[in-house]
C-alpha cells in the first residue's frame, strides 16, 4: 500500500514538476502568512510581523528546497541532472570524448566479438536435451592418444551397460545422389538406430530409425537435415516415402530433422542412414567408428568410467582374448570437451589476449580523464568551496565515465556485430559452433558487464583524487605548478600499457615466426599450378568390376587433353586433403607390420606430383592387373626398414594382400599436416589392387593459372560419364594454406590485437608526455633561460619518456615468459624464448615510443623562455 | 523570552504530528503552532522539517492530504489522520512509554542498590 504510494506520488511529482513546486511554495508561503498573522495578533505591525515571521522560519527558499527535496523521484531528477551535465561537459571537449570512445569501442567490442564466438563453445550448453550426460566413449592407448572404436565392443558394451540409456556408433558417408538433373554427392553418416535418440532429438517430419531399420539387409531408409529437404526437395510436404538413389541404390526417405537442429558429431551431415553392419566381413573389430552414449539420469562420468573399464575388458577377455587389448582403457568423455579438445587452449588464449587489449583500452582512457582531471582541478575545487559535498563531486565524476563508458560500449556493440562477421569468415574450417555464434542476450548481457565495470574502474581513479584534494589549496594553486603525485600515477599507468603491448607482441611475434617455420617445411612435391579435384563413380560401394577403373583411365586421358594440363593421374588419398588411409605392411622375412600410408594410384602419378624418384623405377603402363604386383616405397620407410640395404626386389603385403615387389623407392610428402612428420607411405597402382576406390582424387598439373582450367576439366569429366559428381574442387597451394588455418587465424587475430595495443600504448607515451610537457612550460622555461641547451631539453623530455617504456618492458619481458605458455600448443619450430623475436619486438617498442615521445619533446624544446616567464 | 525553547526531541517529531492531528485536522502552521502552545513553548518545531515529515508521513499512508480555500481564498493544505497512522500512533505511544519510563527509572536508580 505505501510503497504503491511512493510510487504514484513519486511519479505524478516528475509527470507535473512545475504542479508540485506550486504546491510547496504555496504551503511555504501560507505558513509564512500564519505566522505574520499570529504576531500581529499579539500586537506587531504588519511589516514588523512578517519580518518576525521570516526570522522564524528561516530562509524561505531553503525550507523550499528542503521540502522539494523529499522523495526518491528527486534522486532520479538528480541523476538526470547529472547525466545532462556530463553530456555538456563531453561535448565540450570532442576530441577527448572522440578519443575515448573509439578506444572503449575497440575495447568492448573487440572483447564482446570474441567472447560471444566463444560462448557456444566454451559456456552455453551443447543444443541437445540433457547435453551433458552425452558421453563419448572413447578407447585410449597408454600414452593418452585415442583410437576409434569398434563395432565388437559397441555390441558388448550395448549388451552389458547399466549406465547408459542408449548408445549408437557412427561413420562418414558420402552417398552421390544421382537421377536428378547433376549427380551430387552429399556429407552424411551412417549411425546405429538409436543416434537420434542418444543426442536426445527425433525428426520434426516422419519418423527416427528403429531397431528394426538397423540389420544387414535391412530397409534402404534416410533421414534428411531441414537444409537439405528445402534445398533439394522444394520443402515437399509429402517428403516421407519418396525415393531417392543414392549411390546407384534406392532409399525411401522417412523423416526431416528440425530446422535448428547442429549435429555437432558431423556438422555439414545432410543424410543419415541405418549403419547395417555386416559382421560377417571379418571387421568388427577394425577400429572405424565413433561411438556415442546418454548416460542416465543420476549416473556420474566417474561412475560410467568406472563401469566402462569393467566391462570393456569383459568383452575384449570373452572375444579376443590372444591379441588384443594390453594396455587400452575405455573411458566416458564429455560430448562438450571432444568437440572443444582441439581448440580450447588457443580459444582461451584469444580471449586472454583480447582482455589485454580492452586493459590496454582502460588504462588509456582513465589516463585521459587524469589528464582531464588536472585541467579540472579549479573547477572542482570551486564547486567544493561553493558547497558541493564530496559525495555529490564523485557521483559527478562517476556519472561522468558511466556516460563514456555507455557510449563507448553502444559504439562497441557496433564494433562487435561487424568484428563477429570478420572472425566467422575468417574462422578455420572444423571450427565447432560455427552456425551457433551470435549476438544473443548473454553476449549483451557480458558487454553491458564489462561496460559497467570499466566505467566504474576507470573513474573511481581520478573521482577518489578529485575527492581527496583539498579546495582551499588548489583554489591558491591555480593550476600552473608541478603536480608530482599525479605524474607518477599517470606514469605507471602508461608502464603497465607498454608491459602489457609488449606480452602481446611476442605472443603473435611467436606465432608469426611459426608459421614462417612451418610454411619453410618441405611438401614433399611439387604445389604450384597443381589442381585438385575429387571425382566419384556411381557404381555401387565394394563392387569392383573393370568397367570401374576403365572409367577412371578414360577421364584420365580426356583431363590430359585439356589443353593448358601438361599431366593430370589419380590417386586414392591426395596429400593435405584430410584424407587418411593407413594400411599395416609386413615385409616378408619379418612378422612386424608398419603402419604405413597407401596410396592407390594411377601411372604418372609420382610424375605429376613431382615428388622425387631416389632408386629404382616409376610405375609405368604395364603395371596393371594381371601384370606381376610392384610397389613404390617411401624414403622414410625404406630407411627404417632397410637401413643400409638395397630395398629394390624385397617383397610385402598391404593388408590383407600379399605378394607385392619393390620397384622403387621415392621421396617423402606430407600427408596429413605439415607439422606432423609421419610419412611411412606405400604407393601401388589401382590396377593391382583388388577393391575399387569409387571415389579418386584428380591431380592436374597446369602451364598457367590453375582455376581459369577448372569448367574446362570438368566438361572433360563429364564427357566420359555425366553421372560422375566432381567435389573438393581446389588448388594444392590452397589446401597447404588451410593445413595452417587455424594457426593462420590465430594469428591474424593476435596480430590485430598486438597492433591495437601498440598504437593505444604509443598514444598514451605521448598523451603522458604532451601532458608533462605543458603543465612544465615554466620550468622548461626557466631552465633555458639559464641557459640549458635545446639538446638538453630534448633529452630531459625524451629520457623521461623511454624510461617509462624501459620500465614497461622490463615488466613486460616477465610477463611474456609467463603468457606465452598459453600458445604453446600452437606454436612450431620455435623456442618460447626466440630471441629473434624478442629482439625484434623490444626493437619495435622503442622505435614506436621514440617517435611517440618525439613530438612532445620537441615541441619542449620550442619554449620560448621569455614569452613564458612573462606569462607568470 | 522567559524560557529557553528547544527543538523538538530527535525521532519524536512524528509522533507529536501524529497525535496533533489525531485530535482535527489541520495544516502545517496549525501543527506546529499546536505544539507550541501544548509544550507551552518547550518545543520549537523548524519549519523546514515539519513540512518535510509532513510529506513523509503522507507518503507512508498514515496521513491524508486535502487542499481546501481559506477564507482569504488562499489554497491551504489540511492534513488529517488515516486508520494507518491512527495505528502507527499507538505504536509510537507504546514505545515511546516504554523509554521515557526506562529512563526515569535509571535515573532514579540508587547508588547504594548498585553496591549491594
Amino acid at each position: 500500500m505505501s510503497l504503491w504510494r511512493q510510487i504514484a506520488r513519486g511519479l505524478r511529482v516528475l509527470t507535473n514538476r512545475s504542479a508540485a513546486d506550486q504546491d510547496v511554495s504555496d504551503e511555504v508561503q501560507h505558513y509564512l502568512d500564519h505566522a505574520a498573522a499570529a504576531h500581529v495578533a499579539r500586537g506587531l505591525s504588519h511589516d514588523a510581523a512578517i519580518r518576525a515571521a521570516r526570522l522564524e522560519l528561516g530562509n524561505v527558499t531553503s525550507v523550499r528546497e528542503q521540502v522539494r527535496g523529499y522523495g526518491w523521484e528527486n534522486m532520479v531528477g538528480m541523476v538526470l541532472a547529472d547525466l545532462r551535465y556530463a553530456a555538456r561537459r563531453l561535448r565540450a571537449a570532442p576530441a577527448f570524448t572522440a578519443i575515448a570512445v573509439l578506444t572503449l569501442a575497440l575495447g568492448i567490442g573487440g572483447t564482446t566479438a570474441i567472447f560471444s564466438a566463444l560462448n557456444p563453445i566454451l559456456f552455453e550448453p551443447l543444443p541437445y536435451p540433457h547435453a551433458d550426460r552425452i558421453m563419448m566413449i572413447v578407447e585410449m592407448n597408454s600414452d593418452g592418444s585415442r583410437n576409434d572404436g569398434t563395432f565388437g565392443m559397441y555390441r558388448g558394451l550395448v549388451e552389458r551397460t547399466r549406465s547408459f540409456d542408449a548408445i549408437a556408433v557412427l561413420k562418414s558417408w558420402q552417398p552421390t545422389m544421382t537421377g536428378a538433373d547433376q549427380p551430387e554427392r552429399f556429407d552424411g553418416q551412417r549411425v546405429s538406430a538409436s543416434y537420434f535418440r542418444v543426442l536426445g532429438v527425433s525428426p520434426i517430419v516422419g519418423r527416427d530409425f528403429q531397431p528394426s531399420d538397423d540389420r544387414l539387409n535391412g530397409p534402404n531408409v534416410v533421414i534428411l537435415t531441414d537444409a537439405l529437404w528445402r534445398r533439394r526437395f522444394g520443402a515437399d510436404p509429402a517428403i516421407v516415402g519418396r525415393q531417392i538413389t543414392l549411390d546407384d541404390n534406392r532409399y525411401s526417405v522417412i523423416g526431416v530433422m528440425p530446422g535448428g537442429f547442429e549435429n555437432l558429431l558431423a556438422p555439414s551431415a545432410d543424410v543419415w542412414a541405418p549403419m547395417q553392419y555386416d559382421m560377417s566381413q571379418g571387421r568388427a573389430w577394425g577400429h572405424h567408428l565413433r561411438t556415442v552414449g546418454r548416460l542416465r539420469p543420476g549416473v556420474s562420468v566417474e561412475q560410467a568410467t568406472r563401469e566402462l573399464g569393467v566391462l570393456g575388458r569383459a568383452v575384449l577377455n570373452e572375444q579376443h582374448p590372444e591379441t588384443y587389448g594390453r594396455g587400452v582403457a575405455f573411458i566416458a568423455s564429455p560430448l562438450r570437451d571432444d568437440v572443444t579438445r582441439s581448440v580450447k587452449p588457443a580459444l582461451l588464449a584469444i580471449l586472454g589476449a583480447v582482455m589485454l587489449v580492452l586493459v590496454i583500452a582502460c588504462v588509456n582512457v582513465t589516463n585521459l580523464l587524469l589528464a582531464r582531471g588536472v585541467q579540472r582541478r579549479s573547477e572542482f575545487a570551486l564547486r567544493a568551496a561553493l558547497g558541493a559535498e564530496r559525495g555529490r563531486l564523485i557521483r559527478q565524476l562517476l556519472t561522468e565515465s558511466l556516460l563514456l563508458a555507455a557510449i563507448g560500449g553502444v559504439a562497441g556493440m557496433g564494433v562487435a556485430t561487424l568484428g563477429l562477421r570478420a572472425l566467422v569468415a575468417l574462422s578455420p574450417p572444423g571450427f565447432p559452433r560455427v552456425a551457433a555464434i551470435r549476438i544473443d542476450s548473454a553476449v549483451f548481457l557480458f558487454g553491458l558487464g564489462i561496460t559497467t565495470l570499466i566505467g566504474l574502474a576507470f573513474g573511481l581513479v581520478p573521482a577518489l583524487r578529485a575527492a581527496r584534494s583539498d579546495p582551499h589549496r588548489e583554489l591558491q594553486h591555480g593550476s600552473s605548478r608541478t603536480v608530482g603525485g599525479h605524474r607518477r600515477t599517470r606514469g605507471a599507468l602508461v608502464v603497465a600499457e607498454v608491459a602489457i603491448a609488449l606480452v602481446l607482441l611476442v605472443s603473435s611475434g611467436l606465432l608469426l615466426r611459426s608459421l614462417q617455420r612451418l610454411f619453410a617445411v618441405p611438401v614433399g612435391f611439387d604445389s604450384s599450378h597443381l589442381l585438385t579435384m575429387q571425382v566419384q563413380t556411381s557404381r555401387p560401394r565394394f563392387r569392383y568390376d573393370s568397367s570401374t577403373h576403365r572409367s577412371f583411365t578414360l577421364t584420365q586421358d580426356a583431363v590430359r587433353r585439356v589443353p593448358g594440363v601438361t599431366a593430370a593421374a589419380f590417386t586414392s588419398q591426395l596429400p593435405l586433403s584430410g584424407d587418411r588411409d593407413e594400411y599395416g605392411v609386413r615385409f616378408e622375412s619379418s612378422p612386424e607390420g608398419y603402419s604405413t600410408f597407401r596410396y592407390a594410384v594411377s601411372p604418372g602419378y609420382i610424375e605429376t606430383m613431382r615428388i622425387p624418384l631416389r632408386r629404382g623405377r616409376l610405375f609405368d603402363d604395364h603395371d596393371g592387373a594381371g601384370a606381376p604386383l610392384v610397389a613404390l616405397i617411401s624414403e622414410s620407410l625404406a630407411k627404417r626398414k632397410f637401413a643400409g640395404e638395397d630395398p629394390i626386389g624385397r617383397r610385402l603385403s598391404i593388408g590383407p594382400v600379399d605378394g607385392y615387389t619393390i620397384v622403387g623407392v621415392v621421396g617423402d610428402v606430407k600427408q596429413m599436416s605439415l607439422a606432423l612428420s609421419e610419412s611411412d607411405a606405400v604407393y601401388i597402382t589401382q590396377g593391382q589392387w583388388p577393391f575399387a576406390d569409387n571415389a579418386m582424387s584428380l591431380v592436374v598439373r597446369v602451364r598457367d593459372d590453375a582455376t581459369a582450367l577448372v569448367p574446362a576439366i570438368r566438361e572433360a569429366v563429364w564427357s566420359v560419364d555425366k553421372d560422375q559428381p566432381v567435389v573438393r574442387v581446389a588448388t594444392m597451394d590452397n589446401l597447404l594454406a588451410a593445413t595452417a588455418a587455424e594457426r593462420r587465424f590465430a594469428l591474424i587475430l593476435f596480430e590485430a590485437f598486438a597492433l591495437a595495443a601498440l598504437v593505444l600504448a604509443a598514444a598514451g607515451i605521448y598523451g603522458v608526455l604532451s601532458g608533462s610537457v605543458a603543465e612544465r612550460t615554466r620550468e622548461i622555461g626557466v631552465r633555458s633561460a639559464l641557459g640549458a641547451s635545446r639538446t638538453s631539453i630534448l633529452a630531459l623530455v625524451l629520457s623521461e619518456g623511454m624510461t617509462l617504456t624501459g620500465l614497461g618492458v622490463a615488466i613486460g619481458l616477465a610477463g611474456a615468459a609467463a603468457a606465452t605458455q598459453a600458445i604453446v600448443t600452437m606454436l612450431f619450430g620455435v623456442s618460447l624464448l626466440d630471441p629473434i623475436t624478442y629482439l625484434g619486438v623490444i626493437g619495435l617498442l622503442v622505435l614506436v615510443s621514440a617517435i611517440a615521445c618525439a613530438i612532445p619533446a620537441w615541441r619542449a624544446a620550442r619554449v620560448d623562455p621569455s614569452s613564458t616567464l612573462r606569462a607568470e | 523570552m522567559e524560557e529557553p525553547n528547544t527543538d523538538v526531541i530527535q525521532g519524536t517529531l512524528d509522533m507529536l504530528i501524529l497525535k496533533t492531528l489525531s485530535l482535527q485536522p489541520m495544516h502545517g502552521f496549525g501543527i506546529a503552532r499546536r505544539v507550541e502552545q501544548i509544550s507551552q513553548g518547550v518545543f520549537k518545531v523548524n519549519p523546514g522539517s515539519l513540512l518535510t515529515a509532513l510529506q513523509r508521513l503522507e507518503r507512508a499512508g498514515w496521513l491524508d492530504a486535502e487542499w481546501r480555500v481559506t477564507k482569504h481564498s488562499r489554497r491551504a493544505k489540511f492534513y488529517n489522520l488515516t486508520r494507518a497512522g491512527r495505528k502507527q500512533l499507538e505504536v509510537e505511544t507504546a514505545d515511546w512509554t516504554r523509554r521515557v519510563s526506562a529512563v526515569a527509572r535509571l535515573l532514579n536508580a540508587r547508588l547504594l542498590k548498585v553496591e549491594g
